[in-house]
């Protein structure tokens, strides 16, 4: 009942680890597998190791976290050795971050040779300079880095685009000219967090990105917007904690969806909780499939 | 989950240790810790040392973020977010042993208090003895073990543990510390057959279970722990041996 597909990939169940949560290691990726995900999309992998910005990255305000890890990973060469433990156990879609459509096919291409299923183009980090939404707000970028990449690879490549925009629509449509086979949306919102005592930004990076409760309406707003504008699998993120939240997305355009900060928040059995509640509502309420429920909202 | 608190004391444990106190409304169960900041400094884990409606943190003055600390005034306002992890579980012994070793001691007083069980402090010198007065208000057996010998046992912590395993029958250990110590006192409870649970520590950005790069193995420090029971213990090939740096490589210990 739960099974759905993202373009030519098959999932058993439509929730997925979103990048950046739990898995930047092998055995962290596996242990979010057994925990009922239906895939687990890596850590964002850029070319050299990186150790990310300063502590303070992260911190809970009032709606959900903010953080700015500044993608702290341990480089695409090493990352081989956690690829390797975790494509095994199932699903990984391998994220990438660069600054060129050289250097993103390049990531793709070890992201297939680990055994990604597929990969997920950043292009969409709000607290990383150079990188992420610098070069995802620009639809012209996004169509050359995604048809690059999509000469390089033979996995589906998806772009997972920022909310930071006003033309949320147009980098859909840049996607899906360059012949990218999905896009993810959103990524989180660019914010800032000030400490009244001290009279300064938390953050050492002083801004980074809102994730949670708090921008899940904003999500919702998003996919369905996508959906109205191009013909192209979606998967929704941003702020989903519970089955009425993974129902919004799909009825608004979604045919898979990824959770991040209700790890934190509700545990990493969130999974399991979210699919099983998701299904007894498609039960009670005649919905067969989630191919069925995917866009209702449209209708 | 976050606030912004004032010291309200300071105490010297040592030449390069003090104690901040701070009021702060959380209830906080022994060895769980919270994330410390003030402007300048990198935000850091930092167990709890009191856990009452008065509560503190024990700060070792061993680089650049720690000396920040140790520059706060009373009245000076720190950032603290948490209380994060899971702590000891005090109602599974009945006669259990609790151990702290160097600045690790802090995070065991809580225990200590709450139980009054017998308790060892290890230390390298005398000199880097701290918050032995606090414990031996709580417990009618505390025993001290140097390095050097300048003061009590002539050996480690786990040494002693072994000659106290002997006198008396424990069922159970509890401990924070150095990781070598942690990872010969777990060896020691395998081989003597007593239980244990350890507070282990690595690099933390979150602190929440959110991003995953304080694993050991399969399992969050700063959620599934900070504080480990022997089962879970066994099964991780990290522990002793290996930690994630701030680009989640690995590095051997």
């Amino acid at each position: 009942m739960l099974v759905t597909s993202v373009g030519k990939l098959r999932l058993e169940r439509p929730g997925m680890v979103a990048s950046g949560i739990m898995d930047e290691t092998g055995p962290s990726m596996v242990r979010m597998l057994r925990s009922g995900a239906g895939a687990v999309v890596t850590k964002s992998i850029g070319s050299e190791p990186n150790p990310g910005h300063p502590n303070p990255t992260f911190t809970e305000l009032k709606g959900g976290y903010i953080n700015a890890m500044g993608l702290p990973n341990p480089g695409i060469e090493l990352f081989g050795k956690e690829m390797e433990v975790a494509s095994k156990s199932g699903n990984i879609v391998g994220s990438i971050y660069g600054s060129s459509p050289e250097e993103f096919s390049m990531l793709a291409g070890k992201m297939e040779e680990y055994g990604a299923v597929g990969v997920e183009l950043n292009l969409s980090c709000p607290h990383a300079s150079g990188y992420g939404m610098e070069l995802g707000t620009d639809p012209a970028v996004i169509r050359s880095i995604v048809s690059a990449v999509k000469s390089a690879v033979s996995i589906p490549v998806w772009t997972k685009l920022t909310p930071n925009t006003h033309m949320i629509k147009d980098l859909a449509i840049a996607v899906y000219e360059a012949g990218g086979d999905a896009v993810v949306a959103i990524n989180t919102v660019k914010a800032m967090v000030i400490s009244p005592q001290f009279g300064k930004p938390i953050l050492s990076n002083k801004f980074g990105g809102l994730s949670g409760p708090a921008i899940r309406s904003i999500g919702v707003r998003a996919v369905f917007d996508i959906r109205t504008a191009v013909d192209i699998p979606i998967i929704g993120v941003g702020g989903i904690s519970d089955w009425k939240d993974a129902a919004q997305y799909i009825m608004a355009g979604a045919c898979a969806f990824q959770i991040g900060s209700a790890v934190g928040t509700k545990g990493i059995d969130v999974f399991e909780t979210v699919h099983s509640e998701l299904e007894r509502f498609m039960k009670d309420y005649g919905y067969g499939s989630i191919k069925d429920m995917v866009g209702v909202a449209h209708e | 989950m976050s606030d912004s608190v004032r010291i309200i004391s300071i105490i010297e444990d040592s030449y390069d240790t003090k104690t901040f106190e701070f009021q702060w409304e959380e209830k906080v169960s022994p060895g769980q810790f919270i994330m410390v900041w003030v402007p300048g400094m990198e935000e850091i884990p930092m167990s709890l040392s009191k856990t009452n409606r008065i509560k503190s943190i024990t700060v070792k003055k061993i680089g650049k973020d720690t000396q920040k600390l140790h520059d706060l005034n009373l009245g000076s306002p720190i950032r603290i977010r948490g209380p994060y992890g899971k702590g000891f579980d005090l109602k599974k012994s009945r006669n259990m042993l609790i151990i702290g070793g160097g600045v690790g001691t802090a995070a065991i007083i809580p225990a200590v208090k709450e139980t009054g069980a017998d308790t060892i402090i290890g230390a390298r010198t005398d000199k880097d003895v701290i918050m032995d007065e606090v414990a031996g208000k709580y417990t009618k057996n505390l025993w001290i073990a140097t390095d050097d010998g300048s003061r009590g046992f002539h050996g480690n912590a786990v040494q002693l543990m072994r000659k106290k395993a002997e006198e008396k029958e424990y069922d159970m250990i509890l401990a924070c510390g150095p990781e070598i110590m942690q990872y010969h006192l777990y060896n020691a409870c395998v081989e003597l057959g007593i239980d244990c649970q350890l507070s282990l520590e690595r690099h933390m950005k979150c602190g929440a279970g959110v991003c995953g790069c304080c694993v050991m193995d399969d399992m969050r420090v700063c959620k599934d722990g900070p504080v480990f029971t022997k089962e879970q213990i066994s099964k991780m090939k990290d522990f002793g041996t290996s930690k994630r740096d701030e680009c989640g490589r690995s590095v051997k210990l």
